[in-house]
């Protein structure tokens, strides 16, 4: 076969027939308050992590709500667990914990 | 002539008690302040139309001189109590009154920007409340902590609305509006001032919202940033920094401005608590509650209690006499019905 140099690129769009949304009903049973989210960014805005790093919880919440879990594992190492995005929140989001159990879960998923 | 008690005497009260007066029933319209119309009086302009407040007031005002109205100011209602058909109102001062219906106008109070400490209101001189604002717009005279005309007006929604930290997940709905009016408002006199609307939501629900944004975007030049700021604090300057995620582009954001406007939402006001807890009319967040919001929406579990305008909900002065239109309607069925029916009882005696 004759090679022209170019190749079929994946397609970006976010699937959702095919992903695995396991891990968020997960999630939603340990912090049940992980669904209230806004996007409003007040936790990313306080963040002392962010202020230094990618870090972006606020994202990093959107993605596992997609089920879009790749590269999350290493992203939520750069959080120290302080909570000041849990004071923050309006909607009550309890995000040190959901932070804490997102760990846990992705640990385990990908351990499988 | 029936007797009816309005108490409060903001737009709801003050339009119901005309248009009973001009139904033929005699109103004793109770006000706790000095003052009628207390949340409007510092107000200079009413969205959407730009229409004075002081209008409004003096239009307001005018009806109460009505011969069938009695305005009793610096009174406050302690107790209301069902005695048969009848209602009984007690003052602080001890005196009471016999009436035959009841309309509970007691409205709102702004929520206290000291409550979100974080933001600094009560702290730091540049940190104000719309409420401010708006009086530094009605006397032309809109300055910075240093008295210098500012460079940048910073607006941050929803304080003291849909946030469970403070107790309140409800929305206020006026303040999306009103900071889209006070924008323009600023710019209007203040030309060369940058304008920022820091949102979680923009809810342009009412008829001509949507294009009153469009023009702060289009003849304004209002920047409209998507991102809750989650605290402020003083620079060495006098100037206030805060913080915040600009959630669309995805970064975290850092500012200076010259004055930080907190847009307070609306919250029942004490009386409209205490005369709905002891009325166990009771509903969310301390409003009064109606029978029915689509049906009854003036009429309460009492028959004969009727309440009408903010002390339900958040509502702007539109609704709200509309509101205080149709408990006055209320209010007629229920005294014709209740004449009748005596009336009729007595004729089987």
């Amino acid at each position: 076969m004759i090679k022209f140099g170019f190749n079929i690129s994946e397609t970006r769009a976010i699937n959702l027939e095919d992903c695995d949304l396991e891990n968020v009903k997960k999630l939603h049973r340990e912090v049940s308050s992980f669904k209230l989210c806004v996007s409003c960014g007040a936790c990313s805005a306080t963040c002392s992590a962010r202020q230094f790093t990618d870090f972006n919880i606020r994202k990093i919440h959107a993605s596992f709500r997609r089920g879009q879990y790749a590269g999350l594992q290493e992203e939520l190492k750069a959080c120290m667990l302080c909570g000041k995005c849990t004071l923050v929140c309006p909607r009550g989001v309890n995000l040190r914990s959901m932070i804490i159990n997102m760990r846990k879960i992705l640990l385990e998923s990908n351990k499988k | 002539m029936k007797k009816i008690a309005v108490i409060g005497a903001g737009p709801a009260g003050i339009e119901a008690a005309s248009a009973l007066a001009l139904q033929n029933m005699e109103v004793l319209l109770f006000e706790k302040s000095s003052n009628t119309l207390t949340n409007i009086l510092d107000k200079a302009f009413l969205f959407p139309d730009f229409s004075l407040a002081n209008d409004m007031v003096d239009k307001l005002n005018k009806k109460l001189l009505h011969q069938n109205i009695t305005l009793h100011v610096g009174t406050e209602i302690v107790d209301i109590k069902q005695e048969g058909h009848e209602w009984k109102i007690i003052d602080k001062k001890g005196m009471s009154y016999i009436v035959a219906a009841v309309l509970l106008s007691t409205g709102y109070t702004p929520f206290d920007a000291k409550r979100k400490e974080e933001l600094g209101y009560g702290i730091y001189n540049g940190v104000l409340t719309s409420l401010d604002l708006e009086k530094m717009i009605k006397y032309n005279h809109i300055e910075n902590s240093m008295g210098e005309k500012p460079k940048r007006i910073v607006f941050l929604q929803c304080v003291g609305s849909r946030d469970e930290k403070s107790g309140n997940n409800y929305c206020s709905k006026i303040c999306c509006v009103t900071a889209v009016k006070q924008a323009i408002e600023v710019k209007k006199l203040l030309p060369d001032t940058e304008v920022y609307i820091f949102y979680m939501d923009l809810r342009m629900w009412g008829q001509s919202f949507e294009e009153m944004y469009r023009e702060s975007q289009e003849k304004y030049d209002v920047c409209y940033v998507r991102g809750r700021i989650s605290e402020a604090a003083t620079t060495f300057d006098k100037k206030i920094q805060f913080k915040a995620e600009d959630t669309l582009v995805g970064l975290p954001l850092k500012m200076n401005t010259d004055l930080l406007v907190l847009m307070v939402g609306m919250e029942a006001s004490c009386g409209t608590k205490q005369l709905a807890k002891k009325l166990s009319i009771e509903g969310d967040y301390g409003f009064a509650q109606s029978l029915n919001i689509h049906l009854q929406d003036n009429e309460t579990t009492s028959k004969g209690l009727f309440i009408a305008g903010s002390c339900k909900r958040p509502m702007g002065i539109n609704e709200t006499i509309a509101d205080a239109r149709s408990a006055a309607l209320a209010i007629m069925d229920y005294v014709d019905v209740n004449q009748s029916n005596k009336e009729s009882l007595a004729d089987n005696n």
